[in-house]
């Protein structure tokens, strides 16, 4: 197995997954609001990119379309590729489907106290997904004991007589973590996995992700609003406004010199050691609304730096280079760093 | 108004037809409802052969017109419907009120009669009574009211709770209004709209539990003409004159359907939670 | 988990004291038990003999206890109908008729009804799902007594497919089944189908699809598994809605079981038979109910913990 560190640097040319002008919009009708638009992005095999915005700007709806775990009338107003090693997962039937997840791609859901099915024991909602991967040694029984001991649950061969009522909220996102984890996928979705957790349990899960990617070599979609959580998790970073993302790049280099104004927002907003909480400043208004974004800019009604231009659509500085900006002046000036 | 699909608003006229006819049913009957006339004994309707004009649905075996019959039918099963859901829904808001307002003692006893209530076959409450004393007009309104009032209760006590210590509440509480007047003018008036999603789904059951309670004797006396005795008596002569005991049932059948199509959209409007719950 | 059932039973004790004593006033205060229980050709010399036997010159206690002792001892007295047979008897034997009855609509209401509801949640707005509500609002809608007199006309008289009435091999039963059902049929699948939609938008059934589990297993197994919930606990409201089925069906199709035995019985005032329907049935249905809640532990996790 190789370590995740030497894939990145071969910069392999044939990405694990590519999505490519993929736009949701709300209904089958070409006119209905679209919730993201032209979102293109790729991974390469064992990277994590992070996918950051404020609510309602469309990571999630994004990282729901990857897996095709849309609701059906989202599912049917869904254009663009999604390409994983080759394959247009956008095109895929439900037979197709249930043999790229689990597997290839896996997810793990925001929410750790409803994705786990009230009704079945911990042990059958584990062997289940187990049960349709045929590699493994031992027996389905030690390969679910292995799964929970891997997530670090105490105990594990008795848990799996356990239902999901009987766990801790913590307990039960390790136990979706197993799940979403046990057949090795070399592609995992995390949508916001820790925010229903306090914060010394969302340090110890984060913390438990990365040991398993690195073990698995697997490639990472990480879905959050919180930067601190970037800097810990992610190689590269693509920042989302309103459904488009406006800048991507690697995360040193975002944090470093981020040349969107809506990232430099964002990114002084995030508390340091050094800023107290009272004088941090915010974005002023709020995220339109789906169907009420503006012309032109979809950030300039809100942004420091707007002027007449940006009421037209901004270009896109710098793509396939790795650090694309979606801005008419972008910021390139070095950060001051407070 | 004219957002309606059409299924509500042909359910809307047919029940305004029914509400119509109910009210004006003597003045628009063609024919005395229980007089027959033995020349004209079990006429088919009027558009079949050997129908007469004159009684548009045909004849029963006593010569008595079909079609006012049914008239007088709505009449009976409207009034019951009405000082049925007066009583039930009466006394089971008052019970479910009490029982959110005061909680405690007091909602746990009167919560267990609820419970009671609902695992009871009425039916067979029914039957008692009418073999004890023959069917009889109050007879039904007491087992169907028997039947029904729980439904208030549950409904009327989970809405109280919601709302028993909102500040209104409590300002009506400090300001030294009676536990009486409390209810009667802040609470009753907030808890009303589910409500009365429940007495409009439960029309429909009214009229058909009523309906079956006169089939098997014990409903409305005889000879009043209600759609269900009216069944019952057309049975034996399905074969030979089917107008007598299908076209009753179609009234009944199309009543109640506008009735759960109405009251199924009235409560998506009002509480979508409700839907799926007229049983 | 013991505990709930305990309670369930001890519950289930105090509605049958209930009911008796509900008989028990409904013959002694209404009317005159020595008519009632003797019928109407009966003498002065036997009124006289019966008020002295039944203990009527007792206070009212006294007689309560002593009714329920005869009831507890399974006498409820001779049918006054022809035969003179005892009324514990005549109901026993007409049981199995109305319970195979039962259990037949049952059989297919659920199965019927468990697929409509999934059906039409899945492919919403199609032919099925169409379909489905509107077997469901007519379901509602119809009254019992007409729909199987309707039925008997269509199929038995007219067509000649099926016997009119009675009680016999598998055709004698699909009529009054199907009329039995009607009404829960049409229950049950806009419960399973309004429960499948809120399952399958569920959390727990993206994780399912996302382990990669075919949408069929994902379907029928883990969001059924959910909708099945209420459905159980709508069996308690079947069950009355079967008895007053049983009474109406059984009529229409002179089918030989305790609800056709409780009308004619009703009928002819033979008040000994009465009773011991009542009281069998409403003990029926109580123990139908303990079952349901039994099920209610076995299919909810959540409830098997809570003690």
């Amino acid at each position: 197995m190789t370590f995740p560190a030497s894939i990145r640097e071969a910069s392999s040319p044939s990405p694990l997954l590519s999505v490519e002008d993929l736009t949701v919009r709300v209904g089958p009708e070409p006119d209905a609001p679209a919730l993201i638009e032209n979102v293109s992005l790729s991974i390469a095999p064992g990277e994590t990119l992070g996918l950051v915005g404020e609510s309602g700007s469309g990571k999630t709806t994004t990282g729901m379309a990857i897996m095709r775990l849309l609701p059906q009338a989202l599912d049917r107003g869904m254009h663009g590729r999604i390409l994983y090693q080759g394959d247009d997962v956008a095109a895929m039937d439900a037979k197709q489907l249930s043999g790229v997840r689990g597997g290839e791609i896996s997810m793990i859901l925001q929410d750790p106290m409803a994705s786990l099915n009230p009704v079945f024991s911990i042990g059958s909602q584990l062997k289940e997904g187990l049960r349709r991967h045929a590699t493994g040694e031992g027996s389905l029984h030690e390969r679910a004991v292995r799964a929970l001991d891997d997530v670090r649950i105490p105990s594990p061969e008795a848990r799996l007589a356990n239902f999901p009522h009987q766990m801790s909220g913590g307990m039960r996102q390790r136990v979706v973590g197993a799940i979403s984890l046990a057949r090795a996928p070399k592609l995992l979705i995390a949508d916001e996995p820790t925010t229903s957790l306090d914060v010394t349990i969302q340090y110890q899960f984060l913390e438990l992700l990365k040991a398993l990617q690195q073990r698995l070599g697997m490639a990472m979609l990480f879905i959050t609003h919180d930067f601190g959580v970037v800097a810990r998790m992610c190689d590269r970073v693509a920042v989302m406004y309103a459904g488009q993302i406006v800048e991507e790049g690697p995360v040193r280099d975002i944090f470093r010199r981020p040349a969107h104004w809506y990232t430099r927002a964002l990114l002084d907003s995030v508390p340091t050691v050094n800023s107290s909480l009272e004088r941090l400043p915010t974005i002023p208004g709020s995220p339109p609304h789906v169907g009420a974004r503006p012309q032109g800019c979809r950030f300039h009604p809100r942004c420091a730096n707007a002027q007449a231009r940006c009421q037209e659509p901004p270009p896109i500085t710098g793509a396939g280079t790795g650090r694309a900006v979606r801005c008419w002046f972008p910021l390139d000036s070095e950060r001051t760093i407070a | 108004m004219t957002s309606l699909p059409v299924s509500v608003r042909v359910a809307l006229i047919l029940l305004l037809l029914f509400v119509v006819v109910a009210l004006l049913g003597p003045f628009i009957a063609p024919h005395d409802p229980l007089a027959g006339s033995l020349r004209a004994r079990l006429l088919p309707p009027a558009w079949q052969e050997g129908g007469d004009w004159a009684y548009l649905l045909g004849t029963d075996r006593l010569g008595r017109d079909v079609l006012s019959r049914i008239i007088a039918g709505a009449r009976i099963s409207l009034t019951v419907c009405v000082i049925v859901i007066a009583i039930a829904g009466t006394i089971g808001t008052l019970i479910g009120t009490i029982a959110g307002y005061f909680g405690g003692w007091t909602d746990r006893m009167l919560m267990r009669l609820v419970d009671l209530a609902l695992s009871f076959p009425v039916i067979l409450l029914a039957l008692l009574i009418g073999a004890i004393s023959g069917p009889s007009f109050a007879n039904i309104v007491i087992v169907i009211s028997l039947v029904l009032w729980s439904q208030y209760a549950r409904m009327a006590r989970g809405e109280t709770l919601k709302i028993r210590n909102e500040d209104y509440v409590d300002l009506a509480r400090t300001s030294g209004l009676s536990d009486m007047r409390i209810i009667t003018r802040h609470i009753l008036p907030n808890i009303a709209p589910p409500l009365i999603v429940i007495a409009t789904l439960q029309v429909g059951i009214v009229i058909v539990l009523e309906a079956s309670l006169s089939f098997l004797g014990v409903g409305v006396p005889p000879p009043n003409p209600s759609w269900g005795s009216m069944v019952a008596d057309g049975r034996s002569y399905i074969v030979t004159a089917w107008w007598l005991c299908m076209l009753p049932g179609l009234a009944i059948l199309l009543t109640v359907m506008s009735i759960n199509i109405v009251g199924d959209a009235l409560a998506d409007r009002i509480n979508p939670a409700l839907r799926g719950r007229n049983l | 988990m013991l505990k709930t059932i305990a309670i369930r039973l001890v519950e289930a004790f105090f509605a049958l004291l209930l009911m008796s004593v509900v008989i028990f006033l409904l013959t002694r205060l209404t009317g005159d038990p020595v008519a009632l229980l003797l019928g109407d050709g009966a003498t002065e010399a036997d009124k006289i003999a019966l008020t002295r036997q039944l203990g009527l010159d007792q206070p009212l206690p006294v007689q309560y206890l002593r009714f329920l002792a005869d009831v507890t001892s399974g006498d409820f007295g001779r049918s006054l109908a022809a035969g003179n047979e005892p009324a514990l008897g005549l109901v026993l034997s007409r049981l199995p008729a109305s319970l195979s009855l039962a259990g037949v609509a049952l059989a297919f209401t659920l199965a019927i009804g468990i697929v409509f509801g999934v059906f039409a949640a899945i492919s919403r707005g199609s032919a099925v799902d169409v379909i489905a509500r509107l077997v469901a609002l007519v379901g509602q809608s119809v009254p019992s007594f007409w729909l199987g007199i309707v039925l008997m006309y269509v199929f038995a008289v007219k067509l000649r497919w099926l016997p009119t009435s009675g009680y016999g091999g598998w055709q004698h039963y699909v009529l009054p089944a199907l009329t039995l059902g009607l009404f829960t049929l049409a229950a049950i699948t806009r419960l399973v189908r309004s429960s499948m939609l809120e399952a399958l938008g569920s959390e727990y059934i993206k994780l399912a699809r996302i382990k990669g589990l075919p949408e069929t297993v994902v379907v029928w197994k883990h969001a059924l598994a959910n909708s099945l919930i209420p459905v159980i606990t709508f069996m308690g409201t079947f069950f009355a809605v079967m008895i007053t089925g049983a009474v109406i069906v059984e009529t229409v199709f002179a089918w030989p079981g305790i609800g056709r035995l409780a009308y004619e019985s009703i009928l002819s005032r033979d008040f000994p038979v009465v009773q011991a329907v009542v009281l069998v049935t409403t003990a029926l249905f109580i123990f139908a109910n303990l079952l349901v809640d039994v099920l209610y532990i076995i299919v909810d996790p959540r409830m098997r913990s809570r003690g």
